[in-house]
C-alpha cells in the first residue's frame, strides 16, 4: 500500500502586479513513484513546484508533509525532508563539483557546518549515483551543460529527502543523458523516495513516470497514469493540433510526434 | 583550491592569513617618517620618564596601524559579503550609498565654521558623517523592503540613486560654502586614517564587532545564496533572514569605517576577489580571511601613504588604488593562462 508523502490542498497563488493567478491546484506525492508535471509555456508549472517546496508561501490552501503542514515547519527541517532544484541554477562563483554536492548537507549541519563522517558518506553516495565522482574536484567553470546539472542533482540526492522536486533537469543534457537521468530517477524512487519532475520532453515523462499532471492556464486540468493522459484529445486542448499520438514500439506507453504541415482543424482553433 | 572545506584546511588556510596579519601588525608601526629604536620603546613601558619614541609608537603609530587594519578589513568583508547577497561581483560597501550620506554629513559640518562639538572621542565631523551614514542605509533598507523580504535588485538601484543624490548634494553645500573650506572636505572625500590615541576606534567597536560578527554568521548560508535565492530556499536557507541580516551588519560596519576614516575605495572590492582567486570561494574561509587580507593590505597601504613623500602625507585611497589595481589585474591575468 502507498502512502503519501506529500501532500498539496488547494493552493492558489498570484504575483504581485499580474493579473495571472494559479490554482486552486491540489494533488499528492506518493512514495516510490515519479510524477511528471507536463503543460505548456507559461502555464503555472513552476510556480507549482515553489509552492509544493515552500519557497513561495501559497495565499490560500496548505501543503502537508505526512499530514503536517510545512507551513509551520522551519525552511532548514523542510529541506532534510523535501528537496528542491530550480530551473536555471548559476553562480559567478567557481566552486569544486564537490563543494556544491556538500551543500546538500546545509540542512543537516550544525554549527559551523564542517562535513561529519555521515554527510561525507552522503556526498559520496550522491557522487556515485549521479556518475560526477570522476569530476569531483573539479571548478564548475569546466563543466558542460549537462554535467552541471548532473551536480546540480547530486546536490539534492545529498539531502537525502523523501520527495524530490525537480524543474526541468534535463533541458540541457543530450538523449543519452536524458534516459540516463530519468533511469537515476526510477531508480531513487525504488528506494520509496518520491519525485515530482517538471518537464517539457513529454515522451521521457511518459515512459519513465508513473502517473502526470497536465497545467494548463493556472489550473491541472488533468491528472492520471500517461496512457490515459497522453491523448490527442487531453493534448489538442493545450498544445494545438500540430501533433501526432502514437504507441511506443516497445513500451506500452503514448509517444507524442510532431506533426508536419498545418491541418484543417488548427485555422479553426483560435 | 578546489577540495571541499574540511576542518583541517580551513585552520591551515587561517593560520596562513592569521600569520601575515600579525607579522604586518607588527612591523608596520616601527617604520614612519620618524626613526624609533625598539630599545628605547620598551624602555619607556617600565618608566614614566619623558620618551618621545614611546609616545611616538603608543599614541600614534599603534593607535594609526590598528585603525588602518581595522578598517581595511571591515572594508573587505562588507565587500565579500555583499558581492554574494547581491549576486554581483562588483559590488562593494559603498555601493548601497553608504559613503554618499556619509560624505553629505561629513561635508555639512565642515561647512557650518562654528560647529565645534564632541560625543566622546567623536569629532563634529564624524558624528556627522555616522548619522549621515546611518540615514542613507536605512532609507535604501525602508524603499528596498518587501513582505518576502528584501528585494536585491531594487536595493542596488535604490543605493546607486542614493549616492547620486548626496553627490548633487555635496556639489550643492561646496557651491555655498565659502572656498577655503573646500579643502577639508576634499581631503575628507579622499580618505584618510589619522588618529591620535584609542577613543574613536573604541567608542565605533559596538559598531563593527556585533556587525563583523551577524556577516560571519552567515557565511555558510552565503554559499547557498551564491546560487541564487531559489537554490538556497530549496536547501533550507531562511533567504530573506539572511539578506535582512547581510545588509543590516554591512550597513552598521560600513558607517563605522566611513566615519572614522572617510570613505577608502577599492579594498572593499578587490580584497574578497582575491582571497577567492587565492583559496576558493567557500565562505566560511573567504569571510574571515578577508579581515585578515583587508586588514594587512591597507595598514601596508597606510604604511606607504605616510612615508612616500614625508614629511607630509598622501590620501590613502590613492596608494590603495595605485597598489590594489595593477596587484589585481596581475592575479586575472594569471587565471586567464
Amino acid at each position: 500500500m502507498t502512502r503519501d508523502l506529500l501532500t498539496v490542498e488547494d493552493v492558489t497563488y498570484g504575483y504581485v502586479g499580474s493579473d495571472w493567478r494559479l490554482g486552486p491546484c491540489s494533488f499528492s506525492v506518493q512514495e516510490g513513484e515519479i510524477l511528471g508535471i507536463i503543460g505548456p509555456n507559461g502555464s503555472g508549472k513552476t510556480t507549482l513546484l515553489k509552492l509544493t517546496a515552500g519557497v513561495l508561501s501559497p495565499q490560500a490552501g496548505a501543503v502537508r508533509l505526512k499530514g503536517r503542514q510545512t507551513a509551520e515547519m522551519t525552511r532548514r527541517e523542510m529541506a532534510r525532508h523535501v528537496a528542491y532544484l530550480p530551473q536555471q541554477v548559476e553562480t559567478f562563483f567557481d566552486y569544486a563539483v564537490e563543494d556544491v554536492v556538500a551543500m546538500g548537507r546545509f540542512p543537516h549541519a550544525k554549527g559551523f557546518g564542517f562535513l561529519t563522517a555521515e554527510d561525507m558518506d552522503a556526498v559520496d553516495r550522491a557522487l556515485f549515483q549521479t556518475r560526477t565522482e570522476a569530476f569531483r574536484n573539479r571548478p564548475l567553470s569546466h563543466l558542460s551543460g549537462g554535467e552541471m546539472q548532473r551536480v546540480l542533482l547530486a546536490s539534492v540526492i545529498a539531502q537525502e529527502p523523501e520527495v524530490l522536486l525537480l524543474d526541468e533537469p534535463t533541458s540541457a543534457l543530450d538523449i543519452h543523458h536524458q534516459v540516463r537521468f530519468f533511469n537515476l530517477l526510477s531508480d531513487l524512487v525504488a528506494s520509496g523516495v518520491g519525485v515530482v519532475v517538471v518537464t517539457h520532453e513529454l515522451n521521457l515523462a511518459g515512459l519513465f513516470s508513473h502517473r502526470l499532471l497536465l497545467v494548463s492556464g493556472g489550473a491541472i486540468t488533468h491528472q492520471g497514469p500517461p496512457g490515459n493522459l497522453l491523448s490527442p484529445e487531453v493534448l489538442y486542448e493545450v498544445y494545438g493540433k500540430e501533433i501526432v499520438v502514437s504507441m511506443h514500439p516497445t513500451a506500452n506507453r503514448p509517444v507524442v510526434l510532431p506533426a508536419k504541415g498545418k491541418k484543417k482543424e488548427m485555422e479553426a482553433a483560435p | 583550491m578546489t577540495s571541499a572545506l574540511t576542518p583541517r584546511r580551513f585552520t591551515t588556510a587561517l593560520v596562513g592569513y592569521g600569520l601575515l596579519a600579525l607579522a604586518v601588525l607588527a612591523l608596520a608601526p616601527l617604520i614612519g617618517t620618524e626613526r624609533v629604536s625598539i630599545s628605547r620603546i620598551l624602555a619607556g613601558f617600565f618608566s614614566s620618564a619623558p620618551n618621545v619614541d614611546f609616545d611616538i609608537f603608543f599614541y600614534h603609530r599603534i593607535p594609526r596601524v590598528i585603525l588602518s587594519f581595522a578598517v581595511g578589513g571591515t572594508l573587505a568583508v562588507a565587500g565579500g559579503a555583499l558581492q554574494v547577497a547581491l549576486r554581483n561581483p562588483l559590488a562593494e560597501p559603498f555601493i548601497l550609498g553608504v559613503s554618499g550620506g556619509g560624505a553629505v554629513g561629513a561635508v555639512l559640518a565642515i561647512s557650518v565654521p562654528g560647529l565645534f562639538f564632541r560625543v566622546g572621542p567623536l569629532s563634529t565631523v564624524q558624528v556627522f558623517s555616522l548619522a549621515g551614514c546611518l540615514a542613507a542605509i536605512l532609507v535604501i533598507y525602508r524603499v528596498a523592503s518587501r513582505t518576502t523580504g528584501v528585494s536585491m535588485t531594487t536595493i542596488l538601484l535604490a543605493g546607486v540613486t542614493v549616492n547620486i543624490l548626496c553627490g548633487a548634494a555635496i556639489l550643492l553645500i561646496r557651491y555655498l560654502s565659502s572656498p577655503h573650506l573646500l579643502v577639508a572636505m576634499d581631503r575628507w572625500i579622499m580618505g584618510g586614517l589619522d588618529v591620535v590615541g584609542y577613543g574613536e576606534l573604541l567608542t565605533l567597536a559596538p559598531l563593527l564587532i556585533p556587525g563583523l560578527g551577524l556577516l560571519l554568521f552567515q557565511a555558510h548560508a552565503l554559499n547557498l545564496l551564491a546560487f541564487g535565492g531559489d537554490m538556497a530556499a530549496g536547501h533550507g536557507v531562511q533567504v530573506a533572514a539572511v539578506q535582512r541580516k547581510v545588509i543590516i551588519g554591512m550597513g552598521l560596519i560600513t558607517a563605522a569605517t566611513v566615519s572614522l576614516s572617510g570613505p577608502i575605495g577599492f579594498v572593499g572590492l578587490i580584497i574578497p576577489h582575491g582571497v577567492r582567486r587565492l583559496s576558493g570561494a567557500d565562505h566560511r574561509l573567504v569571510l574571515p580571511a578577508c579581515f585578515c587580507l583587508g586588514g594587512a593590505f591597507l595598514a601596508l597601504c597606510d604604511l606607504v601613504a605616510r612615508t612616500v613623500i614625508a614629511p607630509t602625507e598622501m590620501p590613502v585611497g590613492i596608494i590603495t588604488a595605485i597598489v590594489g589595481g595593477p596587484v589585481f589585474i596581475r592575479i586575472l591575468l594569471r587565471q586567464k593562462g
